[in-house]
């Protein structure tokens, strides 16, 4: 393994070519397994419910618009994606600010408890979050933050600090401590280096840390389920179950309120896809 | 990471005050920069530890005291009743076949996901043009809230629906289930949705481990006449052991919790009756719902520790190798 660094960029030079038929029915397979019920979801929504029950897996015929206009203009669908925009922005917000300013402490100064220090964040890793929701709810409501957006931030805010923490302190390491003492030489302090240098210099793992608790938020149910019975604070994921089951016989209205949920997720993917999937690939690497 | 007192800073022969506001060249000097310095520490890890004491650490001590009472939420707990909600949940035949399906959907995902992503990695890491949106297609369901993946298979999984029509038109109409509605076909189901669901996670997990694999030892193993299949089951296989060992890791604690795929996909009849229930899901029902608090809360320790101490064992005999690496191999 030590030798890879050395060898390995000769991989980078080699062109691609076409594979064999079997490669690409064997992924064109796969592939359809996996976008096949999302694409069914999509275009059901352009059915009507008669289309659907007599024939379940036709084509529309003709397309309507009707059931995605029906839950743009009438449902919650504006306001809870709102909501769910707020609360995964303050999220990440919270994650990024108070993982940032842990993680430089447990990168850049040397003090007695430091380890101790990290491990106990690290240990959060192997928490079961789900686990405490019970509790946790019950905090909340004596706390008297049950139905605000606190109720769900900060708690997630919470249980996404270990992965950060592990995410950010190797790259705050391995800012050159040359860098460091140059700024120390202009007249900055260690709180000047956080600022001008650190931070910036590690905005490729913030936008990673970030992304990854975006996508958590956005896509959170228990914990808004417990906490959030306000309708009007309802997230995203809320009001498609509730949705659903509310308008269980309006499959094609059901459809397009799922399709139109799924929507910011698949964009936000193809926007950040990078940064989710080397995210995640770095976090488990180390 | 640094080994150097940064405090000692800056040390030979430069004769410019310590990297602060104010120059003092007198002793005291020291040990106020020492202070500033604890200032600093404090003032920046204070946020964080609030916050994650507060929202993990505490809430998992509350859950041991509330399991103590019996009490329904109003007012302070006083009704002491000791263990009599754990013996009360293992004597519970729904809670014994939450329990079981937990087991099912662990061992389930391991045995299916695993073999399913590494052969896909497999092919996905051959190189062929196209290959990049493969890769982003088979990633897309890992994305989607689970509230929405089970939202749309039980509307794909319906009696008479789409996925009975297309098994239909396959000619094996006989294959038929009420996938959902059957009591002993549901949690087969449920895993299902959930491999098609996070499958993808292990394929990117195996995808990254497979580009730390040096092309030059394939291409070695084929010069010396090893197979395609050769070349991967006994050099390719072996280099990603701790990556396996991660995901593997990773997917028994999701699974041991898992939540919303089960409680929305799964009517809550089914559930009742122990056919699709998990830990999470009845001791959502019966703490939040029917407001048995004492009562969840102590299903919530019983999930904690079977978790907790899950991750311990798998920490201990089968990680401790690949995170010591990790953590070395990065500092440096």
């Amino acid at each position: 393994m030590a030798t890879n660094p050395v060898l390995s960029p000769s991989t980078g030079r080699r062109p691609a070519t076409w594979g064999t038929p079997l490669t690409y029915a064997l992924a064109l397979a796969i592939a359809a397994v996996s976008i096949a019920p999302i694409l069914y979801v999509i275009i059901g929504g352009f059915r009507t419910t008669p289309q659907i029950v007599a024939d379940p897996g036709g084509l529309p015929d003709p397309w309507v618009w009707d059931n995605y206009a029906r839950v743009l203009s009438r449902s919650n669908f504006w306001q809870q994606a709102f909501n769910s925009g707020v609360i995964a922005l303050g999220t990440t917000l919270g994650v990024v600010v108070l993982g940032m300013a842990a993680a430089f402490v447990l990168a850049r100064y040397t003090f007695r408890g430091r380890e101790a220090l990290y491990t106990f964040f690290t240990v959060g890793l192997l928490f079961p979050a789900g686990a405490a929701i019970l509790p946790l709810y019950l905090m909340l409501r004596d706390l008297s933050l049950i139905n605000s957006y606190y109720a769900v931030i900060l708690p997630q805010v919470a249980f996404q600090l270990p992965l950060t923490i592990v995410i950010l302190r190797p790259f705050l390491s391995a800012i050159p401590r040359e860098l460091e003492d140059a700024a120390a030489i202009d007249g900055a302090g260690r709180l000047g280096f956080l600022w001008r240098i650190a931070l910036p210099l590690s905005r490729p793992a913030l936008v990673t840390v970030g992304v990854l608790a975006f996508v958590a938020s956005w896509n959170a149910f228990l914990l808004p389920l417990l906490v959030l019975g306000d309708v009007n604070l309802h997230t995203l994921p809320l009001g498609v179950q509730s949705f659903s089951s509310q308008y269980s016989t309006d499959t094609a209205g059901v459809l397009a309120f799922t399709s139109l949920a799924m929507l910011p997720a698949l964009l936000f993917f193809t926007l950040a896809e990078k940064q989710i999937v080397g995210g995640l690939q770095g976090a488990v690497k180390g | 990471m640094t080994s150097t007192d940064q405090t000692r800073f800056p040390a030979g022969g430069v004769s410019t005050p310590p990297a602060g506001h104010r120059p003092a060249g007198r002793p005291s000097s020291r040990r106020a920069e020492t202070r500033r310095k604890w200032y600093e520490i404090v003032g920046l890890t204070t946020p964080a530890i609030v916050v994650y004491v507060m929202f993990v650490l505490v809430p998992m001590g509350f859950a041991v005291y509330y399991s103590l009472y019996r009490w329904r939420g109003v007012g302070p707990p006083t009704d002491y009743v000791g263990l009599r909600n754990y013996t009360l949940a293992f004597q519970d035949p729904i809670f014994l076949d939450a329990l079981r399906n937990n087991a099912i959907i662990v061992f389930g995902s391991l045995l299916i996901q695993g073999p399913v992503a590494l052969g896909i990695a497999l092919l996905l890491n051959r190189r062929f043009r196209g290959r990049a949106v493969f890769r982003l297609l088979v990633f897309v369901p890992y994305v989607l809230a689970e509230v929405t993946v089970g939202i749309m298979w039980k509307l794909i999984l319906v009696e008479n629906g789409t996925f009975d029509a297309l098994l239909k038109s396959l000619g094996l109409g006989g294959l038929v289930q009420a996938w959902l509605a059957d009591l002993d076909v549901v949690i087969w189901t449920l895993l299902f949705v959930l491999t098609w669901k996070y499958v993808g996670f292990a394929i990117i997990l195996l995808l990254a481990g497979l580009s730390n694999v040096p092309h030059e030892l394939t291409e070695a193993a084929a010069i010396d006449g090893a197979s395609w299949w050769q070349t991967q089951r006994h050099v390719t296989l072996p280099l990603l052991g701790p990556t396996i060992r991660i995901w593997a890791f990773l997917s028994m604690i999701g699974s041991l919790q898992v939540f919303d795929v089960i409680w929305v996909t799964s009517v809550p009849a089914v559930r009742s009756l122990g056919a699709s229930g998990t830990m999470a899901t009845y001791m959502v029902d019966n703490g939040f719902f029917a407001r048995l608090w004492g009562y969840g809360n102590a299903v919530a320790v019983i999930l904690f520790v079977i978790s907790f101490v899950a991750a311990l064992l798998f920490q201990r005999f089968i990680l401790r190798r690949d995170i010591e690496g990790a953590i070395t191999r990065r500092a440096n």
